[in-house]
């Protein structure tokens, strides 16, 4: 073990959505922070959205052919350095259960290759218990949060327009990108069932902004941005807080374990240095977790001594509970209508248009609580390893004729994803495996998981209205659902937006956290990613991640200042 | 890309980041070119690594009747479709057996049929028994091994051909290149709302 002298004022564990936010606010406010990161420091040449298949020998399929035959082939294209299944890093999932975890391992986190979708909850989000009597209340408001809101669309720049819609309320936006063919098609047909589509809502900007030169439309948003013109906690917000000299980013270091003195404060992490393989630590007057909504709660439940018997914070025993992710179902059609159309590059950024939550009004009269915003999938996209296989196994054949097939039903396509809200419950939550630990010795988490009739219900109606949705554009649809089968939901964990955990609230006895993500027990313990998350909304969650987080970072800053932390 | 190469783009597109922040069009499209530029073809002729000789002479003819040239236009084998199976199947035992076992079960085929392989048979011959292993509905014991092997070759050749610069041109892949700003594709709109009937 190696001893440490120098006391960091702040110990930022993550570097993602949360932990990069909590460093370009407090870099900004003058106080310097020590950022810890599991994976390496992030190149902008790592980031490569320009190349196309034929610039690698594989062409995508991965380097030993996993595309084809299984295996893990990772993100080909994308600086993710992660995915559900990583060397030396295990977790396991309960008997019954059925859970999928991805982590992403480098500076900057998930956020390098995010769908970049930025939504604001609404008002009703933050008390849907008082509404329908399901889940919990949030301790924080709408008001409460919509300055950091308006901060972090300033900062960030997201494109919108005003619409006036209460399940989506407006922001401040950068000028969307015009509506693509299948965009306006799938539009028309909402519109004649009533239902309202509008421009997406997304991290680009469409105009320079700090520094950042505007979107140059290649389409690739998902491998990250050479540019920056998309967000990335990584090259907008903790590259530009380094130059401050303020912000100290320690990669590789894999946090274990938090190290709490007689009074029950943090006084040191303790981490594996992944380059080494040895044990150190940070020594630190505040630590903000920001390291997922499982990997915070995994490092709070492995910070177990004998005055925390259940770990740190945990004196409510909610730490772990309550996770949830969005529930996730999708149908897509061939279009007639778009064979043979005049051809124009589609790529743009990845959602021109979205349709936000039109049922809260008649909520009752549905058959499920809560609601689903829907994502447009179409285009003339990039061809990639096995982009025409469902044309070919519907066609069959060889030579001229086939081709000829491929030619006239690439981009003809047209899908819906329904991302929708699901009530928090007692049987989704995750814990430490009583057995197993990874490479470096440190316990790994067990998951429990059970989608509820809620989900289940909602799932049908969003196939519902998706068939709707298609067919009024006269698609037709491939995908037949047998009568009776479960609807195709999601499994848990897969839509990526793992929340709860480590739950904010009034109540020390049911919250591990205070109303600013504070610690009850622990005062200079904040938590600043997804786990203070009491409810997941339809709305994917990075955006209120960061406002979260901004928010906390003020309040750090001021306690610091008062001398109170 | 090499390193090295990948360095000198981004030093370039530094050079095209100009001080207003705003993104040159010509200088961006410079980089585009020059990352397709930096993987030009290696060029030569290609030794399997995989596959024997007469196997490899087999793939080919597969992948040229799977997409052929077409009015003058290239197909399978002037994408390297075979080049690029062998390149995958070297360090996948799963793939090598099946196109070895496919190899075997192709020429035995063409052996009952009155030829000595499946190179050496006429084109005739050739497309006679790829008409019946090109379509499930043709499925019997006998052919179903055949049936299987064809589905692969399909599909393997078609990821080859149109994940390469002929097949983007192929199907006239217009996208990931670099705007100064995304105007209405209105000409296509006309087009898919009228046929739409929205």
């Amino acid at each position: 073990m190696q001893a440490a002298t120098t006391v960091h004022d702040v110990v930022i564990v993550g570097s993602g959505a949360g932990g990069g936010t909590v460093t370009k606010v407090l870099a900004d406010l003058g106080i310097s922070v020590l950022l810890m990161e599991a994976g390496p420091m992030l190149s902008m040449g790592d980031l490569k959205e320009h190349m196309v298949p034929y610039h690698v020998p594989h062409r995508g399929a991965g380097a030993k052919g996993e595309a084809y035959t299984g295996g893990r082939t990772g993100f080909t294209y994308s600086a993710t350095f992660g995915g559900a299944q990583i060397d030396g890093e295990p977790y396991t999932v309960a008997p019954g259960s059925d859970f999928s975890w991805f982590r992403s391992r480098v500076l900057g986190g998930r956020t390098n290759h995010y769908g970049r979708v930025t939504l604001r909850f609404a008002d009703y989000d933050f008390r849907p218990r008082s509404i329908d009597g399901l889940g919990f209340d949030w301790p924080i408001t709408y008001e409460d949060l919509a300055p950091y809101y308006d901060k972090a669309e300033t900062f960030i720049g997201v494109t919108g327009t005003k619409e006036n819609i209460r399940s989506a309320p407006d922001g401040i936006f950068q000028t969307p990108a015009a509506l693509r063919a299948h965009d306006t098609l799938v539009q028309r047909s909402c519109a004649k069932l009533g239902i309202r589509a509008v421009p997406g809502r997304q991290a680009v900007i469409t105009r320079p902004t700090n520094g950042r030169p505007a979107c140059h439309y290649c389409g690739q948003c998902g491998r990250g941005c050479m540019t920056a013109s998309n967000y990335a906690a990584s090259y907008v917000q903790i590259f530009p807080a380094m130059k401050t000299g303020r912000v100290q980013v320690l990669p590789n270091a894999m946090a274990r374990e938090l190290i709490t003195d007689d009074s029950g404060k943090v006084t040191a992490v303790s981490y594996v240095d992944k380059a080494t393989g040895t044990e150190r630590q940070v020594r630190c007057r505040t630590v903000v977790l920001a390291a997922s909504a499982c990997e915070s709660a995994r490092l709070l439940l492995n910070s177990r001594s004998s005055r925390h018997p259940q770990g740190l914070a945990n004196s409510s025993g909610m730490v772990g509970r309550y996770l949830m992710d969005t529930v996730g179902s999708s149908l897509s059609a061939f279009v007639p209508a778009l064979v043979g159309m005049p051809r124009y590059n589609s790529d743009g950024y990845s959602n021109h248009l979205y349709v936000p939550w039109w049922g809260w009004e008649k909520q009752q009269a549905l058959g499920f609580p809560r609601g689903y915003h829907i994502e447009v999938g179409g285009g003339y996209g990039m061809p990639s390893i096995g982009s025409f296989n469902g044309i070919v196994n519907r066609h069959e054949g060889y030579g001229v004729k086939m081709k000829q097939a491929i030619r006239d039903e690439y981009g003809t396509s047209i899908g819906l994803s329904g991302r929708g809200e699901m009530i928090p419950n007692e049987k989704s939550f995750c814990e430490i495996d009583p057995e197993m630990k990874d490479r470096w010795g440190i316990p790994v988490l067990r998951f429990h998981w059970a989608w509820s009739d809620h989900e289940l219900n909602q799932v049908r109606h969003m196939q519902e209205t998706f068939r709707a949705i298609l067919e009024g554009l006269g698609g037709r649809i491939t995908q037949q659902l047998a009568s009776g089968a479960r609807p195709p939901i999601s499994r848990g964990g897969a839509i990526i937006h793992e929340v709860g955990t480590v739950r904010m609230g009034n109540d020390p006895k049911t919250s591990p956290l205070n109303k600013y993500c504070q610690g009850h027990e622990v005062k200079n313990l904040f938590v600043a990613d997804g786990a203070p998350f009491v409810s997941n909304p339809d709305k994917n969650p990075t955006h209120t991640i960061i406002a979260l987080a901004w928010r906390t970072a003020e309040y750090l800053a001021e306690e610091m200042r008062k001398g109170n932390v | 890309m090499s390193e090295i190469s990948r360095r000198d783009a981004l030093r370039r597109l530094a050079l095209v980041l100009t001080a207003t922040g705003v993104i040159d069009r010509a200088g961006a499209e410079e980089v585009h070119a020059f990352a397709a530029e930096a993987q030009a073809s290696n060029g030569g002729t290609y030794s399997p690594k995989t596959f024997t000789d007469q196997q490899f002479r087999t793939l080919e003819r597969l992948s040229d009747h799977i997409i052929p040239v077409e009015n003058g236009a290239p197909g399978a084998v002037a994408a390297g479709a075979a080049a690029w199976i062998d390149t995958i199947s070297s360090e996948n035992d799963r793939l090598k057996t099946i196109y070895r076992d496919g190899f075997t079960w192709l020429d035995a085929a063409m052996k009952s049929r009155g030829a000595e392989d499946f190179v050496s048979a006429t084109p005739e011959q050739q497309t006679t028994l790829l008409d019946l292993i090109a379509y499930r509905r043709n499925q019997t014991p006998e052919l179903a091994p055949g049936i299987e092997f064809f589905t692969w070759v399909r599909r393997m050749t078609v990821d080859a051909f149109y994940t390469s610069a002929i097949g983007f041109k192929d199907v006239d892949y217009r996208g990931n290149s670099p705007m100064a700003s995304y105007p209405s594709p209105t000409e296509a709109i006309e087009y898919a709302l009228k046929r739409s009937g929205l």
